[in-house]
């Protein structure tokens, strides 16, 4: 099949669907490249670079889609590359069902199959196509780069000769993949970092990255984001007037505020409330994520920076991932170059478009005729329910001591009853057996002893050659059969003899072959 | 040479096999410890030789010289991966050697019997209170040997307990050999190590442990040759049948568990042949076992009488069902991941020694110390097909042992660690011990790799492990299934490694 990506025609849009990586990838799977002339300049990518891939350049958008069985691209396509769609011909690119519902009818119509990335299911199996991660974690990462652009002071905490730096302190709201990628850059710069989210099981993450996790004095049962596939849901007036408290209260200390929060298919909520920003200090910067959406903070100017009156900055802009191309475009090519790897199970470059399939049918908008929007639940669910877990009871110093003492007894306890009964039955035993016995029998009882305390200090490393040199010296045996070779039975000789020589062979290849294996050894 | 002079060497050899043990306890004294053992059984050897009731010294010396060849053949040609069948192997031996004895002892009883009938006393001739009725004259006491005499000298209670010491020695013996036997194919790969008993199960090896004590008391009352050997057989047939039974992932328990009845075998044989050498020996092999046994049981969290039983408990409800997909990977994935990586662990298991992956697992890790990078080994104690198996073949392979850590002393470094790389390991990194209640190896402890950055799965293909339990470990998002022979695999990593 032939694979074409045309230049974006979107304006400011820099990013590109196929690198001359993911083209080489896409190679071994049977399939053929072409990209139309120019395509990889916002990202990095000469012509020359993708004709070096073996990629085919070819001159105008319309040649390629005349060309192409398969188109990638990263924006939905606008009104003129929807008159290029042709049936039978693949689109993948960004494409909402629900804003771009008209397009969807018609690409449906027209016999054309549509996959749209973001609506790849949030399954652990598809995270290797899942765009909007990918992309999140870019604009995640530039929403630190962009604040810390516009912010006066360093991130990290100094104390120079010519004077004392604060670290800077940044609050980091909802921590999905874009939150978490903020958490980490800031983290990494050396400020402090805050942050906060409405399912409290993100907690653990937000500390794996280094952050501190804003917990709220709130009683009421948090909601588990599992439910919803990992996504934030709505939640209780209540629960948010402790939010906002919350929020009001770090307002005048947080230098950085980056909002991502989004709930999908609705309008951003505000978390950022107008009274917060007012009590923020001056040069203090919020970057909002959701400026696509509304905004988190209300002020937000979609793809504007602006300045309040009291200094602070909020940045609004929408094309974060766009803004650093030449990575979104490798990414987001590598996620097209995953979805056609499911695309080609058998790698001859035959498209197979498996509508059982939950990655390919959740991604498909349109397919054979038909709009196959919205899609059928997921045979798998997308994470597994957090089973609810019994927290450990801290026990107070005095349960510990009694705990112990209760262990110290019942240890006690075992320990005499044992030696009870050990010992009445070494005395019964005593009682009907003669001395020659009960001499011997000393002697056992203390080697027992003597090999329990030594065999516990044997190194765990050395269990194999505890084993042999045990084996080697079992064979004392062979005591037994050398005392009775002597005999002047036939019989009794001849068994001896073997017994010897058995017990020789033991002895010899027991001690060498521990001998060999220490032998080996080595400290580094 | 007098009696007193041999006791006295067995005295020194028997502190020198107590130093032996407990030399094991560092690699280092480990190496001066194995010679006290051999100055040991050098002392105790040339000690019996030259003492009292030895006779065909020279036959006995050149038996010692033929055995010595064989196990000198053996030491050295074996491979460090086959040392668990060497190991079972010798059990075997020992056990056998066990039994004859026992057989020369019940011999020499009858003959020592019939010695004194012709000379008009009988065996057991003295009162219980020590007392002696029949004076047993010199000269009819001169022909026999010295264990003769030592019978010959005996009460009658003494010839019992005699019996059943024997007895013992010789049914402990042939449990022992055949066991050791079935486990030595096992291991070896010529008997099929799954699990298979015969229909009835564990009720013939009751009954049949049942039966061997009716004979015993037969042959303490009797003293005939055809309960011995009918109990013999069925020792031998325990042995076989117990040990069939079990699967191969439960032979570190199994092997050390033989180690333990082949100590007590050798002890048994020592009260009957009433040398007190035997007797310390035999009890600080068959203490050595048996603790070997018990820290294998508490890895698995399992009792020993389920191991020995065979095959693993129902699940007690339904067992977590495991969602996601498992990734694979190609080597050129895990050698970005790894050039990255600051600090590595590798868990190797018996997938490691049944590829022979070793050396290339070695290599691997000097290339990567090589630059820079930490470099560790997780071991769970029942790792291998033997304990301290995994130890052995990585020594083998030049590995540090220093970098070689145990369960407990690297579990807790799981999550500052960049990659975790599992080799031929399965039951013994499931979360589901620890997450799932149900699971059948619930509580068991196990290396808790997943939560390291990043887990790498070295593996044939999907499918269970020994236990046939589902691995949630595989479905994990941070874990990169490296499909493959595990040899097969680190060579081709190993050139993309800088």
């Amino acid at each position: 099949m032939k694979i074409g990506t045309p230049k974006e025609i979107f304006e400011g849009e820099r990013r590109v669907a196929m690198t001359p990586e993911s083209a080489t990838a896409l190679q071994k799977l049977g399939h053929i490249c072409v990209v139309e002339t120019g395509a990889g300049l916002g990202a990095g990518f000469s012509d020359a670079d993708y004709k070096a891939a073996g990629v085919e350049v070819v001159k105008t958008a319309a040649a390629l889609w005349k060309a192409a069985d398969v188109v990638a691209k990263v924006r939905a396509p606008d009104a003129t590359e929807m008159k290029r769609l042709r049936e039978d011909q693949t689109l993948i690119s960004f494409f909402s069902p629900v804003a771009d519902e008209a397009k969807m009818t018609s690409a449906a119509k027209k016999g054309a199959t549509v996959v749209a990335m973001e609506m790849i299911p949030r399954i652990s199996r598809a995270q290797k196509m899942d765009a909007l991660s990918s992309m999140a974690n870019i604009a995640g990462y530039r929403a630190v780069i962009e604040a810390g652009n516009n912010f006066g002071r360093f991130f990290t905490g100094q104390i120079t000769a010519a004077g004392k730096v604060p670290p800077a302190k940044v609050l980091v709201v909802g921590a999905g993949v874009a939150g978490l990628a903020a958490i980490g850059t800031s983290t990494s710069l050396g400020a402090i970092t805050y942050a906060f989210d409405v399912r409290p099981e993100v907690a653990e993450q937000v500390e794996s990255m280094g952050a501190e996790f804003v917990y709220l004095d709130f009683e009421e049962e948090q909601q588990d984001g599992s439910s919803s596939g990992g996504y934030a849901s709505v939640s209780s007036p209540e629960f948010r007037e402790a939010q906002l408290a919350k929020f009001r209260e770090l307002a005048p200390e947080v230098d950085i505020v980056i909002t991502t929060a989004l709930i999908p298919n609705r309008e951003a909520p505000e978390l950022w409330t107008e009274d917060m920003v007012a009590s923020m200090k001056p040069g203090s910067v919020i970057v909002d994520l959701a400026a696509e959406k509304g905004g988190n903070c209300k002020l937000t100017v979609a793809d504007e920076k602006i300045v309040t009156d009291n200094g602070v900055t909020i940045i609004g802009y929408t094309d974060f991932p766009s803004r650093m191309a030449t990575q979104s475009s490798s990414l987001y090519a590598t996620n097209i170059r995953h979805l056609m790897t499911d695309l080609t199970p058998e790698k001859d470059g035959v498209i197979n478009h498996d509508m059982e399939d939950d990655v390919i049918r959740g991604a498909t908008i349109a397919h054979a005729n038909e709009v196959t929007f919205p899609p059928p639940p997921p045979k798998v669910a997308a994470i597994a329910a957090a089973p609810k877990k019994e927290a450990a009871k801290e026990l107070t110093p005095e349960e510990k001591r009694a705990a112990e003492v209760a262990a110290f007894k019942a240890q006690t306890k075992n320990q005499v009853t044992l030696l009870a009964i050990g010992g009445g039955l070494v005395l019964l035993a005593g009682l009907y057996t003669p001395a020659s016995f009960m001499q011997h029998f000393i002697v056992f009882v203390l080697s027992v002893f003597i090999g329990f305390q030594v065999i516990w200090g044997v190194a765990h490393s050395l269990h194999t050659p505890l084993m042999a040199v045990t084996n080697a010296i079992s064979s004392i045996v062979i005591l037994g059969a050398l005392i009775q070779i002597g005999s002047s039975s036939g019989v009794i000789t001849f068994l001896a003899i073997f017994g010897i020589f058995m017990a020789a062979i033991n002895i010899f290849g027991g001690f060498l072959v521990t001998r060999r294996m220490l032998a080996m050894f080595q400290k580094s | 040479m007098e009696l007193g002079f041999t006791t006295a060497a067995y005295v020194v050899a028997a502190v020198l096999f107590i130093l032996s043990l407990g030399g094991l306890s560092g690699q280092e004294s480990a190496k001066r410890a194995v010679w006290y053992g051999i100055v040991g059984m050098f002392i105790a050897v040339v000690a019996t030789l030259i003492g009292p009731g030895a006779g065909l010294w020279l036959l006995s010396l050149v038996l010692i010289a033929g055995g010595g060849i064989v196990g000198y053949q053996l030491a050295t040609k074996v491979e460090m991966t086959q040392m668990p069948e060497l190991v079972a192997g010798m059990h075997a031996l020992v056990g056998l050697t066990a039994v004859f004895i026992g057989f020369n002892a019940h011999i020499m009883i009858g003959y020592v019997d019939n010695h004194l009938m012709e000379h008009g006393t009988v065996l057991g001739g003295a009162l219980v209170d020590g007392q002696w009725v029949q004076s047993v004259e010199k000269a009819v006491l001169e022909p026999l040997s010295a264990f003769g005499q030592l019978i010959a000298k005996k009460t009658t209670v003494e010839v019992t307990i005699l019996k059943i010491e024997l007895v013992l020695g010789v049914w402990i013996g042939a449990v022992t050999f055949t066991g050791s036997y079935v486990a030595w194919g096992k291991l070896s790969g010529k008997v099929d190590s799954a699990a298979t008993k015969l229909p009835g199960g564990h009720m013939l090896n009751a009954a049949a442990a049942g039966a061997s004590l009716i004979l015993a008391i037969i042959y303490f009352s009797t003293g005939g040759l055809l309960p011995l050997v009918l109990l013999t057989l069925l020792a031998l047939f325990i042995g076989w049948h117990l040990i069939m039974g079990i699967g191969g992932a439960d032979m570190p328990v199994v092997v050390s568990m033989l180690n333990s009845y082949s100590g007590w075998a050798a002890a048994a044989i020592g009260f009957s042949l009433g040398n007190d050498l035997l007797i310390v020996v035999g009890a600080l092999v068959g203490s050595s076992g048996a603790i070997l046994s018990y820290i294998m049981c508490k890895a698995m969290n399992r009792s020993f009488v389920s191991v020995i039983l065979g095959g693993f408990g129902g699940p007690a409800g339904e067992q977590m069902a495991v969602e996601g997909e498992q990734i694979a990977i190609e080597a050129d994935g895990v050698a970005t991941a790894l050039n990255e990586a600051d600090s590595v662990i590798i868990i190797p298991g018996y997938g490691m020694a049944v590829a022979q992956a070793q050396q290339g697992v070695a290599e691997l890790t000097r290339k990567l110390r090589a630059a820079g990078k930490e470099v560790r080994f997780a071991i769970h104690p029942v790792a291998g097909r033997l304990p301290g198996h995994m130890n052995v073949l990585l020594a083998e392979a030049k590995v540090p042992y220093d970098i070689v850590l145990e369960m407990d002393e690297i579990n807790d470094d799981f999550p500052d660690t960049d990659v975790a790389i599992v080799i031929g390991s399965n039951d013994i990194v499931n979360p589901a011990a620890q997450d799932d209640p149900n699971s059948p190896i619930a509580g068991m402890p196990v290396l808790e790799c997943w939560k390291a950055k990043q887990v790498f799965v070295s593996k044939r293909g999907q499918g269970t492990g020994y236990s046939g339990i589902e691995n949630p470990l595989f479905f994990k998002e941070n874990t990169r299934m490296f499909y493959g022979d595990a040899k097969q695999s680190i060579d081709k990593l190993l050139p993309m490694i800088d």
